[in-house]
């Protein structure tokens, strides 16, 4: 498990993010996709899908993992690891204050 | 010291006896002979080659490794011409001698051709369009020549001259099988039987079938034109296949002065008469005054030579065999052994009909056992049937327990009821007991069992049972993938279980059908888009949309690129468009800097390379709508220029094309379904590979072909039906695929769905509507083009926050501060 540490930053209202969906943020130069699962908890992993670079905000979710929209691998939403043999993506410390989406601790 | 054994023949009982003999630890250096440039591939196979539902590769039973892994010295494409029985050597054409210790025979049949004018070139062989159907090379040449023409002749009513029937329908329309007897397949089925079989045939297959058809001559010059029979017939065709009969390859052997009747003469050891070192098996060989044409007698034969050259049991001997047959003839169920008609008074015939369904079942009884029985359009009762024949075995009183299950559960023969040395593979001879043997040493996937022996590798037809039995014997530890079945990976059920399912609980979302139906409750990213494509197949506008569940297609409405960018297909119906839009979509192209602009293969324009932001203001100012160019759904219909324009059209395809996409479009399915109309049977279009195609021909007809493909699959569709208008095929174009988007499983494409299903059976209910079902689906396909909506009208109001905001900020947004 790679959690990357993380200056706190907000990121801005929880309701850019659908229910089941991720959006996108960029935090100085990194980039990081926050989902919202459906029981209301969020996730942040890197953006950018370390096979070939797939943007995984665009990819599909459960409670669990994350599947990237180019070649369908799933990375575990809470640990970063791939489940097919991929490197591991960055997972980071995110949580919802006051209807805004709060990155790092 | 190492014996020199010599194989003359590489066919299935050459190199079946060879297995043999190593199996049993041999002690020899093997030299084989084959005429044929291969190594060992399965005969039998050649039928679902030319059919296309086996590739060359399947068809091998021994690579050419094989032949270097046990030190055999192949040598394909060389024939024998003569053999030295005093100096012990045998001649090659090439002029090359091999001296041998032991020889085996195994030089197998040759297609035999009834006398007929003008079948034979003298420069050619063959006319050309002329085909016998035995060897590999005659399959392949079969399948080129059949691909560019129309219309083909069988010669021979017998199982070969059914298979091939049959196969050929896969590369032209229209088959005529001409047999020369009074019924098909008389050497194994009664008048009665026979013509049940021609009748499913007939109507089933739409194989035109004529008895009583001696032909006489091949007509033509250059090229085959048709065929005359006897009576003065004029067939016109431009392919023959003859499939007449075969004749065992004796010729080297009588030239070399061994015993030959109408095979090579053989004792119960299988070796030829009056020598020591020479043996045959295979259709070579005659024994008992017996030839046997089939692969199970072979297997037998090849054990009991090994056994006795080996010196494993010298007294190992050959006895016969009692010929039985379970075959699937042209997708029809046949099953045939022992006598056809009562010989005498007191053989009790039980006969059952029933001709509207094609199932004829006759059973002769003798001293109370079973001396012959026929089944056509039920095989179910094969196996138990074959295995009492076999042994003779004592029958149960109640006669009719034979023809059906009468109280017990339906159909199939069940594993543990099969005494341990019953047949399973009757083409490999494996028993249960060795089935249950390799499950007992821990294998316990089918394909494995398979794999280790043999079972179901011949002509396939026992697989559902070779299955059952690795289930049973593993004790339902099977390792077969329970999710196989399943119609998406997270919620366990088939799809007629699941659609059963959502609509007793009125599910109408993806999360509410894994909140029911899945043990835990557990949602799974995996099988989100294909329950949503099935909810709202079923529910229509009633379907409750969590866009979550969309793929990120299905979400922009466009296909995502390996950038992460889109594409933008503005939809043009049947690839027609105006000066106008075509100046629009250039101003659009420009304005926004479109990397890449490309016709695509569905005849539309592609906007390449599009960043996901700017796919609003595009439809916006293309103004135009979605052209369905990602998403499992209808796509295009793609037309020819029909009768508007070219000289040759017959029928105006390019505005059926447009009627038909203008009512199916956007229509959701379990794969995407590209359609097209083509104006003549020309088919600029492609229409014959397509999802869907439709072909006009003369006469202002369309004919309607389904489950075509030209992608990494390719595949002829089957004709579903010939209409007399346009209407009509819109009405059964929307039917047909209605029936699709309910049944088949997610992401099957028709390609895989109309063969799982048969093209008879699909006729049956959406043409004949047997099931009664057509209303129905007439309905519900009409209730799905009332909910379509364009996609692209989302642009105005996006339909979730961020819906097309970027997942790959190239530059860094404002953020807010930090609150203490
Ligand atoms: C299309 C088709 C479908 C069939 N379906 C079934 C089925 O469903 N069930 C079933 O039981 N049986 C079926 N059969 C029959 C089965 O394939 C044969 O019974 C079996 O192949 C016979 O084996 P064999 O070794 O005797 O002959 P072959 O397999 O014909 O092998 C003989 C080999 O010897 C070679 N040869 C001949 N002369 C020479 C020479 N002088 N020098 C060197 N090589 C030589 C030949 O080229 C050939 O390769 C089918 C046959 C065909 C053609
Ligand atoms: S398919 Fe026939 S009608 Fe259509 S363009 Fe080709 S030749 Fe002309
Ligand atoms: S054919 Fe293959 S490479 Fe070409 S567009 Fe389709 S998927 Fe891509
Ligand atoms: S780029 Fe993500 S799986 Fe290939």
């Amino acid at each position: 498990m790679t959690i990357a540490p993380i200056a706190e930053t907000v990121l801005g209202p929880i309701d850019e993010i659908p229910f089941g969906e991720g959006r996108t943020y960029a935090v100085g130069s990194d980039m990081i996709a926050v989902f919202r699962l459906r029981d209301g908890s969020l996730r942040a992993v890197s953006a950018v899908c370390p096979h070939k670079g797939g943007p995984l905000a665009d990819g599909q979710i459960d409670n669990r993992v994350v599947v990237c929209p180019l070649h369908l691998y799933a990375w575990d939403l809470a640990t970063g690891c791939s489940q097919s043999g991929q490197p591991p993506i960055n997972v980071y410390p995110v949580r919802v204050d006051d209807g805004h989406i709060i990155l790092g601790d | 010291m190492t014996q020199r054994l010599v194989v003359i023949g590489n066919g299935m009982a050459g190199a079946r006896t060879v297995e043999e003999i190593l199996a049993r630890g041999g002690d020899f250096s093997i030299t084989m002979f084959g005429d044929e440039p291969y190594g060992n591939y399965n005969r039998i196979m050649l039928s679902n080659l030319l059919a296309g539902v086996e590739d060359e590769a399947g068809i091998y039973l021994n690579d050419l490794s094989w032949y270097a892994d046990n030190d055999i010295t192949l040598n394909a494409g060389v024939r024998i011409e003569r053999i030295d029985r005093f100096a012990k050597k045998v001649y090659a054409t090439d002029g090359t001698a091999t001296p041998y210790d032991k020889l085996i025979i195994a030089t197998g049949s040759s297609s035999w051709t009834p006398p007929m004018k003008n079948v034979h070139n003298p420069k050619r062989g063959f006319h050309q369009g002329v085909f016998a159907f035995r060897t590999l090379d005659d399959t392949r040449g079969m399948i080129r020549y059949a691909r560019d023409h129309e219309r083909a002749v069988v010669i021979g009513g017998g199982l070969l001259g059914l298979e091939a029937a049959r196969g050929l329908q896969n590369h032209l329309s229209d088959v005529t099988l001409l047999h020369a007897m009074g019924h098909l397949m008389e050497r194994q089925l009664d008048e009665k039987a026979g013509h049940m079989l021609q009748a499913s045939v007939e109507n089933k297959l739409g194989i035109k079938v004529i008895t009583n058809a001696m032909t006489t001559e091949i007509l033509g010059k250059d090229r085959v034109t048709g065929v005359k029979l006897a009576d003065g017939t004029v067939i016109p065709c431009d392919v023959v296949v003859i499939a007449a009969g075969i004749r065992p390859n004796t010729q080297v052997a009588a030239d070399s002065g061994l015993t030959v009747e109408r095979g090579i003469v053989v004792d119960d050891q299988m070796r030829v008469q009056d020598e020591d070192d020479i043996y045959s098996v295979g259709e070579c060989a005659q024994h008992r005054g017996n030839l046997y044409g089939l692969v199970a007698p072979l297997w037998d034969q090849a054990k009991v030579l090994a056994d006795h050259i080996t010196g494993r049991n010298v007294e190992a001997a050959y006895t016969g065999s009692k010929l039985s047959t379970k075959l699937k003839v042209a997708g029809i169920d046949v099953a045939s052994m022992g006598l056809i008609a009562p010989e005498t008074d007191d053989d009790e015939v039980i006969i059952y009909s029933e001709p509207k369904k094609g199932v004829y079942k006759q059973l002769i009884i003798r001293d109370g056992a079973l001396a012959g029985a026929i089944l056509v359009g039920d095989n179910s009762k094969a196996a138990s049937l074959i295995q009492s024949f076999d042994r003779a075995q004592a029958l149960p009183e109640e006669r009719a327990e034979m023809l059906f299950d009468i109280g017990g559960p339906a159909g199939e023969v069940k594993p543990e009821d099969m005494p341990d040395d019953a047949q399973v593979c009757n083409c490999n001879g494996v028993s249960k007991g060795a089935i249950c043997g390799v499950v007992n040493a821990g294998c316990k996937t089918v394909s494995g069992v398979m794999d280790k022996t043999r079972a179901g590798k011949g002509c396939g037809t026992c697989k559902p049972l070779v299955q059952r039995i690795v289930e049973w014997a593993a004790g339902g530890e099977a390792e077969e993938d329970p999710a196989a079945s399943w119609y998406v990976p997270g919620v366990p059920m088939p799809k007629p279980e699941l659609m059963a399912a959502i609509r007793k609980y009125e599910l109408k979302s993806v999360s509410a059908v894994f909140d029911k139906l899945v043990p835990g409750g557990e949602h799974d990213a995996k099988s989100k888009m294909g329950l949503a494509s099935l909810l709202k197949m079923m529910w229509a506008d009633q379907y409750e949309d969590e866009r979550d569940a969309r793929f990120i297609n299905d979400r922009v409405h466009g296909n995502i690129q390996k950038d992460g960018t889109f594409s933008v297909v503005p939809q043009m119906k049947g690839g027609v468009t105006t000066p106008a839009e075509l100046k629009r979509i250039a101003e659009v192209a420009e304005k926004y800097n479109v990397p890449m602009v490309k016709l695509t293969g569905g005849q539309r324009i592609d906007l390449l390379g599009i960043p996901k932001e700017q796919l609003p203001a595009m439809w916006a100012d293309l103004d135009m709508p979605s052209g369905y160019a990602y998403a499992k759904s209808f796509r295009t219909v793609k037309t020819c220029v029909g009768s508007d324009f070219c000289r040759f059209g017959v029928g105006d395809s390019t505005a059926l094309g447009i009627a038909i996409e203008e009512r199916y479009q956007g229509l959701e399915g379990p794969g995407k379904m590209k359609l097209a109309v083509t104006g003549c049977p020309r088919n600029c279009a492609e229409a014959y590979v397509k999802d869907l195609g439709v072909v006009a021909i003369d006469g202002g007809k369309w004919e309607i072909y389904v489950g075509g493909a030209a992608g990494a699959h390719i595949r002829k569709g089957d004709l579903l039906c010939t209409v007399d208008s346009a209407e009509e095929v819109i009405r059964l174009t929307g039917r047909f695929l209605q029936y699709y988007r309910e049944n088949a499983n997610w992401l099957e494409r028709t390609y895989a769905f109309v063969p799982r299903i048969g093209i008879e059976r699909i006729r049956e209910i959406v043409i004949e509507d047997v099931d009664g079902i057509a209303e129905a689906l007439d309905a519900a396909v009409e209730e799905a083009v009332q909910s379509y909506k364009d996609p692209w009208k989302e642009r105005a109001v996006p339909a979730t926050p961020g819906q097309f905001r970027t997942s790959l900020p190239l530059t860094v947004l404002p953020q807010v501060p930090v609150r203490s």
